[in-house]
């Protein structure tokens, strides 16, 4: 048995950190990994624990992430549980190995650390990792600081390996903003945090060989549709409830609330701006400062990505005039992911909204107070005037003539 | 088989066998309680153009054409051959190659070959050139 590691009721961490103390607390068994900037932390610091005997499980070094993946994969086939850590082209690496986890229908979990993807290289943060993963069947959370990257790991286990659901999860946090900028975390000890999760239960494992199975089978145009199906049909049915459910909990235990759409101020707002990550605590700032001066300002953060809360985020924009996008990846010849999503939500929400599209921060670049109170100041001007006035998609904070586009 | 996407199992996944399964290595293949979804249980003899015939009159029992056989389409029992799985053989005639006797005990013909044909008419002992 791993020793317990003794946590003050808060500890100063940082989004890293807080990760990997989620990992160790969870007792997982297999970890595979490969360090890629920014989120090389998170395994360093498990790799320090189980060297000092805080962690029963298996540390696998690898040659690559894509090795890494496909090491936790055949790890979670076997009946473990079983974690990793990725960022930016590491991501990448791993993103043919993603749709084998999520077809396969093996709880793995992936802190994500938002990256920026090269060309031009840049190790800071942006989510363009995340929108290259949307689509491979995983589930998505995203941290907005330390506290919710240490709390959003416990959640994706819980719901990951629920037997129902079995569906590989993502924990996402902004590079460097989060993963590298410590805080107040408010922890858990070992006992408390292990019990939320539970003891791992295998489903179909390889290694109860009493009852061999063949995993990821050759299915071509017979089966394969049937299994995207049932694999979709989860996402978009079973999996909200699951996490409805492991908010409420969690929330029981600790205190903390998440929700699945985090709203702030939208309740007789006019103008909102949608957005994930770090950003979404500036704009609640940039927000309360103009509810000051009386502005209708009001805040919706994503945060689960993926399954797309489709019928909550229309709830939470009923009455919302004007909305701004704002999307942290760059789009390369369309909208931004999110703008597209919510653009889908909003037209069969039934209510006409202005939408528009904020391309921001790429490659760690800041997204300031001024930024989001001249977007806020558009939105507003579209509000009252009931459609656009200004072009639909905005690069903001970019050196140079404006960009805009349509 | 299963009818729609809801009646799968989670995951892109199949079952051996039907049920809990004891000591497989020592159960024949006949005696194995193999699922609808295991291999063994579907033909793939029409991949096959060519296919081994075995002669049983020069066969010596040495196993070679078991041992290297890819699909397990060799038939033996108690160390003695018996035939040709044909359900499972891709007709890859490693056998063939691998078969030590003079003349060779299995020997591939076309698919439509007949059996007892083959063996009436199989060739004699090669003398070995000095």
């Amino acid at each position: 048995m791993a020793d317990k590691m003794e946590l003050r009721d808060v500890e100063v961490w940082d989004g890293n950190m807080a990760a990997s103390q989620a990992l160790r607390q969870v007792q997982i068994d297999v970890v595979a990994a490969y360090p890629i900037t920014p989120s090389t932390p998170i395994v360093e610091n498990y790799g320090n624990y189980l060297a000092n005997g805080y962690i029963d499980g298996e540390f696998v070094m690898v040659e690559s992430e894509h090795a890494a993946m496909s090491g936790c994969i055949g790890a979670a086939a076997a009946g473990g549980r079983v974690a990793t850590a990725t960022s930016s082209q590491g991501f990448a690496l791993m993103v043919e190995t993603l749709y084998q986890a999520s077809g396969m229908r093996l709880p793995i979990i992936l802190n994500v650390v938002n990256r920026a993807l090269a060309a031009p290289l840049n190790v800071n943060g942006d989510h363009s990792d995340m929108y290259l993963g949307r689509d491979s069947g995983w589930i998505q959370f995203d941290a907005y600081n330390p506290q919710h990257a240490y709390d959003l790991n416990f959640i994706a286990f819980r719901v990951a390996e629920d037997h129902e659901i079995r569906l590989p999860a993502m924990v996402h946090q902004d590079g460097f903003l989060t993963s590298h900028t410590a805080q107040g975390v408010k922890t858990m000890d070992d006992d408390t945090a292990y019990n939320f999760v539970g003891e791992f239960k295998p489903m179909n494992d390889m290694l109860d060989l009493d009852h061999p199975v063949t995993h990821g089978v050759q299915t071509e145009e017979d089966w394969h549709f049937e299994h995207k199906a049932r694999q979709h049909n989860d996402l978009m049915t079973k999996v909200f409830p699951k996490i409805e459910a492991a908010f409420d909990a969690f929330e029981k235990m600790t205190g903390r609330r998440y929700n699945i759409v985090e709203t702030y101020k939208t309740e007789d707002a006019d103008a909102v701006v949608v957005c994930m990550g770090t950003s979404v605590e500036t704009a609640y700032e940039v927000a309360d400062e103009l509810r000051a001066d009386g502005k209708k300002v009001g805040v919706i953060g994503i945060r689960v990505v993926r399954p797309w809360p489709h019928a909550q985020i229309a709830e939470a924009l009923k009455g919302i005039k004007a909305i701004g996008a704002l999307d942290r990846s760059s789009p390369n010849g369309t909208f931004g992911m999110l703008y597209n999503e919510l653009a889908g939500t909003v037209v069969n929400s039934g209510e006409v909204k202005v939408l528009t599209n904020y391309v921001y921060g790429l490659g760690g670049r800041d997204l300031t107070k001024v930024h989001l109170r001249e977007i806020y100041a558009e939105l507003l001007a579209n509000a009252e005037a009931g459609k656009p006035t200004t072009p639909l998609q905005q690069l903001i904070g970019v050196r140079g003539p404006k960009i805009s586009f349509h | 088989m299963n009818n729609g996407w809801n009646d799968f199992e989670i995951g892109a996944m199949l079952r051996s066998f039907d049920g809990a399964v004891n000591d497989v290595a020592t159960t024949l293949q006949e005696d194995r309680p193999y699922s609808k979804s295991n291999s063994f249980t579907a033909s793939v003899a029409d991949w096959r153009i060519e296919k081994p015939i075995f002669n049983k009159d020069y066969c010596i029992d040495c196993q070679f054409c078991w041992i290297y056989c890819p699909d397990i389409s060799i038939i033996s029992r108690d160390k003695k051959m018996v035939g040709v799985d044909y359900d499972h053989c891709k007709g890859c005639g490693i056998c063939v190659e691998v078969c030590p006797t003079n003349p060779k005990s299995l020997l591939m013909f076309a698919e439509q070959e007949d059996e007892d044909k083959a063996l009436a008419g199989w060739p004699e002992k090669e003398k070995k050139e000095n």
